[in-house]
């Protein structure tokens, strides 16, 4: 014990931040990092050191250590595992108790986990690929403000995706061009029409004039349909100040959800989530900026991790990938996104990335949205792929659309309703899917000509982020 | 104009057959069914009379259809739907919900727009059905105070 507490620098290892045999309790969190260690560095010694700088280790021996209960304080590296068919890539199984984190605080348990390790020089690279948050820790969140069932109840729809489209262009529309073009996508067949990440208050367009034609637009669709009808009203902004006056006035016009972007912060998310369960409105977050940090395998933070965040912070919609479009997306991958948004509760498997169990204790479930370059042409496969509770967003298979944006949105409608019939009919929806199309477009011209147009495009590149399945811990 | 409340009001309106197949689904999945009818469609009106209390105990497809046919045969010009309810943990909701007739009529609605300061708009829908009483709208049929309302014995 002497040399444990001798000035000077000793490996991590032998600080106790690496035992093999310690048992993680209930209450731990646990977090499995992929570590790519530099040349010489034993992987014991890397999951050791990244044990200790994000809990309470520093770079040297300190005597003050021994003023705390320090073994209770001190993330456990108990398990280190190569991957899978990588070179010198190990995962490494970390313990952390309770007592490290602000109950409630996403920022408080990101500064930890994430604050300052990924940037260690024994380390070539590090990713954080799963966190199995205790239903303890679980409990002391908010959650979504809604969540998918009081969502569904309160928009009075059932029993298939909901659609939506992302209004295009992106940029330069005035207030007025852009409400005609939610105007046409709502009375057209979609639920819900949707600003862009980077739509906020530019000189084309101010959030102010946008918000009052975008509401006159979502009022007129629902009288025209019978159908409640939403556009998600971007209220990202510099400052909370800020956001509060657009939410604001985005529930005083009526609107039924308002979006901000992930770019905010998390801090920010978790204070809307708040105002979004007090004030009755939706909250849909756009992951803007995630790729910068979940895309590559080997360093970063992967976006199941995210997506967990992202529940417990409040939101009830996130963009979580398509699979079959133009944006990133695994499908082994992207099915452990939409289990860990979704579920109740759930079993680690390592085919979907899923490192741990995770069990919500009924916190309620985050929509997750399919946006980026998918078509109707692909509804069985989105269907089979994404399940029935998902938001579908066609922006350019909507707006694009040769007759209008009304008859691109009836083409979608058109093209998930038969969908759904056909699977509940008991067909093999998704051998049969062109086929179910073809015959649904033959009483619907809009559909037709959707198919027509887009029938063939795919967008088919190898995945970035994939699984390198590994076993999970007992 | 043509309601599109739903899950399947962009396709033809369900033969008898059809509407058996989706309640088929449902049964298979444990989902109850239940018939509701209504003379506003106003897209807020939640609550929809029941055609007696969901139908728990049925697991048949046809006995299913037969109340359907027995609540459209009582009110030929409401808006009928069935609903299937998933009891599980975690949901607790409606899993499926389509409409099985429509009024030979849907007058539709009206957007009324009520001025406010600094351009604001108060908007409320209208349901041009709702301007004659509840029990006098879309011609002589009954309103929802009739056979398999509320009666409470379970057999519907």
């Amino acid at each position: 014990m002497a040399d444990r507490w001798s000035a000077g620098v000793i490996p991590y290892a032998e600080m106790g931040y690496w035992q093999p045999d310690y048992e993680p309790k209930d209450t731990d969190l646990l977090c499995a990092f992929r570590v790519t260690p530099q040349d010489g560095v034993p992987p014991e010694e890397a999951g050791a050191a990244v044990a200790g700088e994000s809990s309470t280790a520093t770079w040297t021996v300190v005597w003050t250590d021994r003023l705390t209960t320090f073994e209770h304080y001190q993330a456990k590296c108990y398990r280190v595992e190569p991957v899978p068919g990588v070179e010198g890539q190990w995962i490494a199984y970390i313990a952390y108790d309770l007592d490290l984190f602000e109950e409630g605080s996403i920022a408080n348990l990101t500064s930890s986990i994430i604050g300052n390790v990924f940037g260690f020089k024994p380390l070539k690279a590090l990713r954080l690929e799963d966190m199995r948050i205790p239903p303890h820790y679980v409990k002391t969140f908010q959650g979504p403000a809604h969540g998918i069932v009081t969502e569904r109840e309160y928009l009075n729809k059932f029993g298939r995706p909901l659609l939506g489209a992302t209004t295009k262009p992106k940029l330069g529309l005035s207030s007025r061009n852009y409400g005609r073009v939610v105007y046409e996508a709502l009375r057209g067949g979609l639920d819900f029409t949707k600003d862009d990440e980077n739509i906020n208050s530019q000189p084309f367009m101010r959030w102010r004039d946008r918000f009052i034609s975008c509401m006159e637009a979502v009022n007129k669709a629902q009288a025209e349909t019978g159908e409640v009808k939403g556009h998600y009203l971007n209220v990202t902004a510099a400052d909370m100040e800020d956001i509060y006056e657009r939410a604001e006035f985005a529930k005083d016009l009526g609107s039924v959800i308002v979006m901000v972007d992930l770019t905010v912060g998390y801090t920010a998310i978790q204070s809307l989530a708040k105002w979004a369960r007090r004030n009755g409105v939706i909250l849909h977050l756009h992951r803007a900026g995630h790729a910068t940090y979940t895309r590559q395998k080997n360093h970063g933070v992967s976006f199941r991790v995210i997506s967990k965040w992202m529940r417990l912070a409040g939101v009830d919609h996130i963009h979580a990938g398509t699979v079959v479009g133009k944006l990133e997306g695994d499908p082994a991958s992207v099915h452990g996104f939409y289990d860990v948004l979704r579920k109740g509760r759930y079993d680690a498997d390592p085919s979907k990335g899923l490192f741990f169990s995770q069990d919500w204790v009924s916190m309620p479930a985050t929509m997750p949205v399919a946006s980026g370059g998918i078509h109707a042409g692909q509804m069985h496969q989105l269907l089979h792929h994404l399940g029935e509770d998902t938001v579908l967003q066609f922006g350019g298979g909507t707006i694009g659309h040769p007759m209008g944006i009304a008859s691109g949105a009836e083409a979608n409608r058109v093209a998930v309703e038969s969908m759904i019939k056909a699977r509940n009919e008991g067909k093999d929806y998704v051998t049969e899917g062109p086929e179910i199309l073809r015959e649904a477009a033959k009483r619907n011209k809009p559909l037709d000509m959707a198919l027509s147009t887009w029938g063939d495009i795919t967008f088919d590149y190898a995945s970035t982020d994939t699984v390198d399945a590994t076993p999970t811990p007992a | 104009m043509r309601i599109t409340q739903g899950t399947f009001s962009f396709l033809p309106d369900l033969t008898d057959d059809e509407i058996t197949a989706q309640i088929a689904y449902a049964l298979e999945h444990g989902w109850p069914c239940s018939v509701e009818f209504t003379d506003d469609p106003h897209p807020r009106n939640t609550y929809w009379e029941m055609w007696g209390l969901p139908l728990f105990d049925l697991a048949d497809p046809a006995a299913v259809l037969d109340e359907v046919r027995a609540c459209r045969e009582e009110h030929p010009e409401h808006y009928v739907r069935v609903n299937a309810y998933d009891a599980s943990l975690g949901r607790q909701t409606v899993a499926l919900s389509f409409l099985v007739q429509r009024p030979s009529e849907e007058p539709g609605f009206r957007l009324d727009r009520q001025e406010g300061v600094d351009r604001r708009i108060n908007y409320s829908i209208h349901s041009y059905a709702t301007e004659r009483p509840a029990g006098s709208r879309y011609g002589a049929s009954a309103g929802p105070s009739t056979r398999g309302n509320g009666n409470g014995n379970g057999r519907h």
